[in-house]
């Protein structure tokens, strides 16, 4: 099939050395990596590990500073995703890069269509469509567009394009991340079968289960370098957490107690919990969880990125609509229609992105503090001017927000200043739960200890606290009970002494019981 | 031209005479009834419905079989109009057409099938004159000369003129300004202070002549004003009022058209002449088709509508008349 | 009239481009027509060129006004000039068949507020894009005012109704007094409550203001209904004024104008901070500029030419690169100190940071 014959020795794709920097920020710095035929191979790593920039830089979406790749040996310099197919590497991100409206066998022969007499000869088309994806084991009307079916299906047809397109390797980003559970077994019959004709594979995912399910192989990255590359079964969850987190680990610390009847100190808060949620949860979003949070307490949430986090407290705040189980504030049931709806309730959330979702950045920093307040007052009984400074400057001095005044335009201010500008519009509706999302994330280190000190302060004044965090000594250091999370499932509780570092990393690391872990329906 | 016509002209002849000797046309009324196909443009103001309802006013005059297809503005629903009266077999086809190009192969499909064409109110764009039989519209320069040469003689040959212009680079607006020109250049005593445009609508209109009237030291030395249309003059009228001064008197007021609401204010004394657009256009067409249908005499290749001119006396009773049709 | 204005006293400093392109073109008109400022009475009523232009700049005011908070929220509304031909036509239509003033601005007023109704749902509820959504109006509308009217000018005797448009009080116009009546209530209404601030957030960042809590959807149908009724004002005045509904002119194009109005007045098409004044004062230099051009002589043919280089003369004033040399008001000062670390770069919605 190609024009030349591959060294026996070489590996698929070898790549060495490769480097990258963005406007001074080393995104890749040396970065190693091997893909053999007929190999599934799980890269992974954080939020900034560089796994994108690995991909993009490997097919030239990027140009790389310095390294090499090679494809059986011979060295090659793509210059995007095309020309990166055209040389046996076909790239699948999670967002299908195919054309909805087009019928599946024009996606799947897309600028190479069989053409005769200079016409496309739409009957070959539509038989070697059906020919190709009866290889994959599936049977779908070809003529029909794409965009009718599910992600799962688009997906395949999009690895059968590229395979068809003779890929060697095959690089899939976060192929599962929008797929059930039912559609991820499916997609994963198709990777062994290609796996068994000799096609390497590249995975990248945040799920766990799945590389412990199909990988052979895994490369973890972190900041831009390389942590290690090690055979799936060589590699215990433990460490494959620790590699990812950057920890070194005592192997003592390996299993958690799944089964939260057997934590004793469950029964000591007698108090009535300020929300209850019971088998809350959205498809596709977050399993099925329990959660109970008490005036005063901080919970932290714990979880590698993807693991469902986010999706917990989106569900909580209303801003994403549960589509099942029941919640109950003040032990009265009700349903969390939207964040109106939460506001009302006392609840408060600084989300994790700060400036889509938090900051309205071209009002002034006054108005930003009393946005929410206003809000649940609602328009015809506005806060008066005089008090909308008062309250403004009460906050721009009790958390320290460095502006020269409150007129100033929100957008102008430090990304930490922003992040304490939001904390104050909510403790100026005085919340009786405060959720906040990544409060650090993208902030200097000064205001970074300040924001954690705060959180401190609050709990203290008896608020309650639901805190999503990444940075795992922060969470040890405030939370009183840590609920850990792990391929959008509640996978442990931690509360009082278990509350450690290490405690987190094994609950994250820990094997996915079959019986299912707690929070989850059987 | 006159060559070409002939010949087509000839061609038609030969085959009216032979569909008459062999009795086809499949809508051929029974009676021996002419039938006419009329594509109208549609019904977007006054003046349109009025030529609609004349048309079929007339055609029962002189027992013509009217079919009318309304085409809302759009010159593909005219085309299949004219396709549609092609294959009927229709004696004869009228095209009020919305737009000047784009009709040389729907045309051509006329003459194959002998079918004569005429065009009511509006000209087209054609390099083959023989694709249509005659066009019958009005003469919007003679309108504006009808105008001009009224105001001279009823002023002694001594007037300043504002003018309303109809839009900007419309033809009537071009046609019927040069008409009007033609009668102040020959005229010493009379010209025309200020023009601007009214956009042909009542509410520009009154806009302009308020500024008008603001910049001719209060009106005082405007003797006329002269509207492309009626609708700038009723507007203009509304705007010498509110000025304090007496529309038809201190301001004389001539315009073009001959809308019922110009004759009202004409019979109020606030107007003092129209010259009338006719929308008797199908009167005159029927007159030529039967002609040429008798003894295959070809008409003129335009044949121009009288531009009549109204003044007050007959107003209240062509008041009357009109407000219905309209 | 002193009303109340956003943000921090913004004062006349901010708004300089605006009051001296008006200034400008003011002084323009009087050099070509020295008697443009002459005011005298006529018939107990103010009559002169500057009293033309606040008169006929009045129905783009009065679009200007709704005009400025759709576009504060981020959207925009072309379906004002045929909501005008509506409201005309229903005003007209009704006096016709002998109605009772009163019933018949209720309906004309209503069929407005019925008009924004609609395209407040279309873009709050089904979140069609706010240009599409009017879209639908502006064409479907004039369609609605031609059934209503048969296609026909329709024309009325009723001294009620055409002194909306021709009468006056205390010697001004008409039209003059509802549109400042209505500045001053649609001000009133959005700055004596916290309606201005929601509807300035939900231009800003609608993700954020519905996270705080603002009711997004409420306040973006109150903003279109709110344009809706004031198109319908506009319809109403321009109907009374020629004592006919015109419904194939009648407000043609003006959304145009309005849309032009607001962009003059300093509020940006991005949504946000608005300036209802300002916006009034961007329409009457349109129509000082219009009044100039007929009083000037000019043949027709130099119309848009002459409005289309003005009008650049007044964006160039405001562009940022122009005001980097004009004096800068407190609040848009560039970060000073380090205490304050860098800004967030003008570009809004850049947002790819790197993580270290």
């Amino acid at each position: 099939m190609t024009p030349y014959s591959p060294q026996p020795s070489a590996p698929l794709l070898a790549i060495r050395g490769l480097s990258k920097a963005f406007l001074g920020v080393q995104a890749l710095d040396g970065v190693d990596f091997t893909l053999r035929h007929g190999e599934i191979h799980a890269l992974l790593g954080e939020n900034g590990a560089g796994k994108s920039t690995l991909i993009k830089t490997l097919t030239g979406v990027y140009r790389r500073d310095a390294g090499t790749v090679a494809l059986e040996g011979r060295e090659i310099a793509p210059r995007g995703v095309e020309e990166a197919q055209r040389l046996h590497i076909g790239t699948v991100y999670q967002e299908v890069n195919l054309l909805p409206n087009l019928s599946v066998a024009e996606n799947l022969f897309l600028g190479r269509q069989p053409m005769r007499f200079g016409f496309v000869d739409r009957g070959a088309m539509r038989r070697r469509a059906r020919a190709v994806l009866s290889g994959f084991g599936l049977s779908v009307d070809v003529t029909a567009p794409l965009g009718r079916f599910s992600v799962a299906t688009q997906q395949i047809v999009a690895i059968a394009r590229a395979v068809d397109m003779s890929a060697k390797a095959l690089i899939l980003d976060e192929p599962t991340a929008s797929l059930d559970a039912q559609e991820v077994a499916v997609l994963f019959g198709v990777l062994r079968a290609l796996k068994g004709r000799g096609i390497g594979i590249v995975f990248v995912t945040h799920f766990l289960d799945q590389v412990y399910a199909v990988c052979d192989r895994i490369t973890v990255l972190r900041n831009g370098r390389l942590v290690g590359e090690r055979r799936t079964e060589d590699l215990p969850r433990l460490d494959l957490v620790a590699m990812m987190l950057g920890r070194e680990l005592e192997a003592a610390a390996h299993r958690i107690a799944a089964d939260p009847a057997a934590d004793t100190q469950a029964g000591t808060d007698a108090r009535p919990p300020l929300v209850r949620f019971r088998g809350f949860g959205k498809a596709r979003s977050v399993e099925p969880f329990d959660l109970d949070i008490r005036p005063g307490e901080v919970v932290g949430l714990a979880g590698l990125l993807g693991s469902g986090r986010t999706e917990t407290v989106r569900l909580v705040f209303g801003m994403d609509r549960a589509d099942r189980g029941e919640a109950a504030v003040d032990g009265r049931t009700l349903r969390l229609r939207g964040p109106r709806e939460a506001i009302r309730l006392g609840f408060g959330f600084c989300p994790e992105d700060r400036k889509k979702e938090g900051i309205v950045g071209e009002l002034s920093v006054r108005e930003n503090i009393v946005l929410a307040l206003q809000a649940r007052q609602g328009w015809l009984r506005p806060i008066p001017r005089r008090r909308q400074e008062e309250i403004a400057d009460r906050f721009i001095r009790l958390l320290d927000i460095r502006t020269p005044d409150a007129e100033r335009p929100i957008q102008l201010l430090s990304g930490g200043n922003q992040q304490k500008a939001l904390l104050a519009r909510w403790l100026a509706t005085e919340p009786r739960l405060l959720i906040l999302d990544e409060p650090t994330r993208g902030i200097d280190v000064g205001a970074h200890a300040e924001i954690i000190r705060l959180i401190e302060r609050l709990c203290a004044d008896g608020m309650a606290l639901l805190v999503v965090s990444s940075e795992l000594e922060e969470i040890v250091a405030y939370s009183r009970r840590v609920v850990v999370l792990r391929d959008r499932r509640h996978v442990a509780e931690l509360r009082g002494g278990e509350v450690t570092v290490d405690r987190i990393v094994s609950a994250i690391a820990s094997e996915p019981v079959p019986a299912g872990p707690e929070g989850a329906p059987a | 031209m006159s060559r070409n016509w002939l010949t087509s002209a000839a061609t038609a002849a030969a085959t009216a005479m032979a569909a008459l000797l062999i009795g086809l046309g499949s809508v051929q009324a029974a009676d021996g009834k002419l039938v006419v196909g009329f594509s109208q443009i549609g019904s977007e103001s006054g003046w349109r419905a009025a030529e609609t309802k004349t048309a079929k006013a007339e055609a029962q005059k002189r027992g013509i079989d009217l079919k009318i297809s309304d085409a809302q503005q759009k010159q593909e629903n005219q085309i299949k109009a004219v396709r549609s009266f092609v294959a009927q077999g229709v004696d004869a086809i009228f095209i009020a057409p919305v737009v000047a190009t784009g009709w040389d192969a729907v045309l051509k499909e006329a003459k194959e099938a002998k079918i004569p064409v005429v065009l009511l109110d509006r000209q087209i764009d054609t390099k083959d004159q023989s694709l249509y039989m005659t066009a019958v519209t009005s003469d919007t320069v003679h309108e504006g000369r009808v105008a001009g040469e009224w105001l001279a003689k009823q002023t002694g040959g001594t007037c300043a003129v504002v003018e309303l212009q109809g839009t900007v680079g419309s033809s009537p607006a071009i046609n019927r300004k040069k008409g009007f020109d033609e009668v102040v250049a020959k005229t010493p005593g009379m010209k025309i202070i200020r023009t601007q445009s009214g956009d042909f609508t009542r509410a520009k209109g009154k806009e302009v002549m308020e500024s008008f009237i603001k910049a001719e030291d209060g009106g005082k030395r405007i003797c006329a004003v002269y509207a492309h249309n009626d609708d700038m003059a009723v507007g203009a009228i509304q705007a010498i009022r509110e000025a304090g001064l007496k529309p038809g008197k201190d301001i004389l007021v001539v315009s073009i058209d001959g809308v019922p609401d110009i004759f009202k204010a004409m019979a109020e004394g606030e107007a003092n002449a129209t010259v009338e657009l006719t929308p008797n256009m199908a009167g005159p067409a029927y007159d030529v088709l039967v002609a040429f249908k008798k003894d295959g005499k070809a008409p003129p290749k335009w044949i121009k509508t009288e531009s009549a001119l109204f003044t007050p006396d007959t107003a209240k009773a062509e008041y009357e008349r009109r407000k219905d049709a309209y | 009239m002193t009303l109340p204005l956003p943000g921090p006293a913004p004062g006349l400093l901010r708004a300089l481009p605006q009051y001296g392109a008006l200034a400008a073109v003011l002084l323009a008109n009087w050099l070509l027509f020295p008697d443009f400022f002459s005011i005298r009475l006529q018939d107990g009523r103010l009559f002169g060129s500057l009293i033309d232009v606040l008169n006929r700049g009045a129905p783009v005011a009065l679009l200007a006004i709704g005009m400025t908070m759709v576009i504060a929220t981020r959207g925009i509304d072309l379906s004002v000039g045929a909501v005008m031909a509506i409201a005309g036509a229903v005003a007209a239509t009704m006096t016709q068949a002998g109605w009772g003033l009163p019933a018949v601005l209720a309906a004309s007023l209503g069929a407005g507020l019925l008009c924004g109704l609609w395209n407040g749902l279309l873009v709050a509820l089904l979140r069609i894009q706010p240009i599409i959504a009017t879209l639908i109006l502006m064409v479907a509308g004039r369609g609605v005012a031609q059934l209503i009217t048969e296609g026909q000018i329709v024309t009325f005797v009723s001294p009620g109704l055409a002194a909306i448009g021709s009468g006056s009080f205390l010697t001004v116009p008409m039209p003059v007094v509802i549109t400042a009546a209505l500045l001053a209530v649609t001000a009133l209404l959005v700055r004596a409550t916290a309606l201005g601030l929601m509807i300035e957030a939900v231009g800003v960042n609608r993700l954020s203001s519905a996270g705080a809590g603002v009711n997004t959807p409420v306040v973006l149908v109150a903003v279109y209904v709110w344009c809706g009724l004031c198109a319908a004002v506009a319809g109403l005045i321009v109907t009374a004024d020629i004592r006919g509904a015109d419904v194939n002119n009648a407000g043609l194009w003006l959304e145009l104008d309005a849309i032009l109005a607001v962009v003059i007045g300093g509020t940006s098409l991005l949504g946000g901070r608005f300036g209802l004044l300002l916006s009034v004062v961007g329409a009457a230099i349109i129509q000082a500029m219009n009044t100039g051009i007929l009083l000037s002589g000019f043949k027709p043919e130099f119309n848009l030419i002459v409005k289309a280089a003005v009008l650049l003369a007044v964006l160039l004033l405001q562009s940022p690169a122009l005001t980097l040399l004009l004096p800068r008001p407190k609040g848009a000062r560039p970060p000073l100190g380090p205490p304050l670390g860098p800004p967030l770069g003008p570009a809004k919605r850049e947002s790819g940071s790197v993580k270290p």
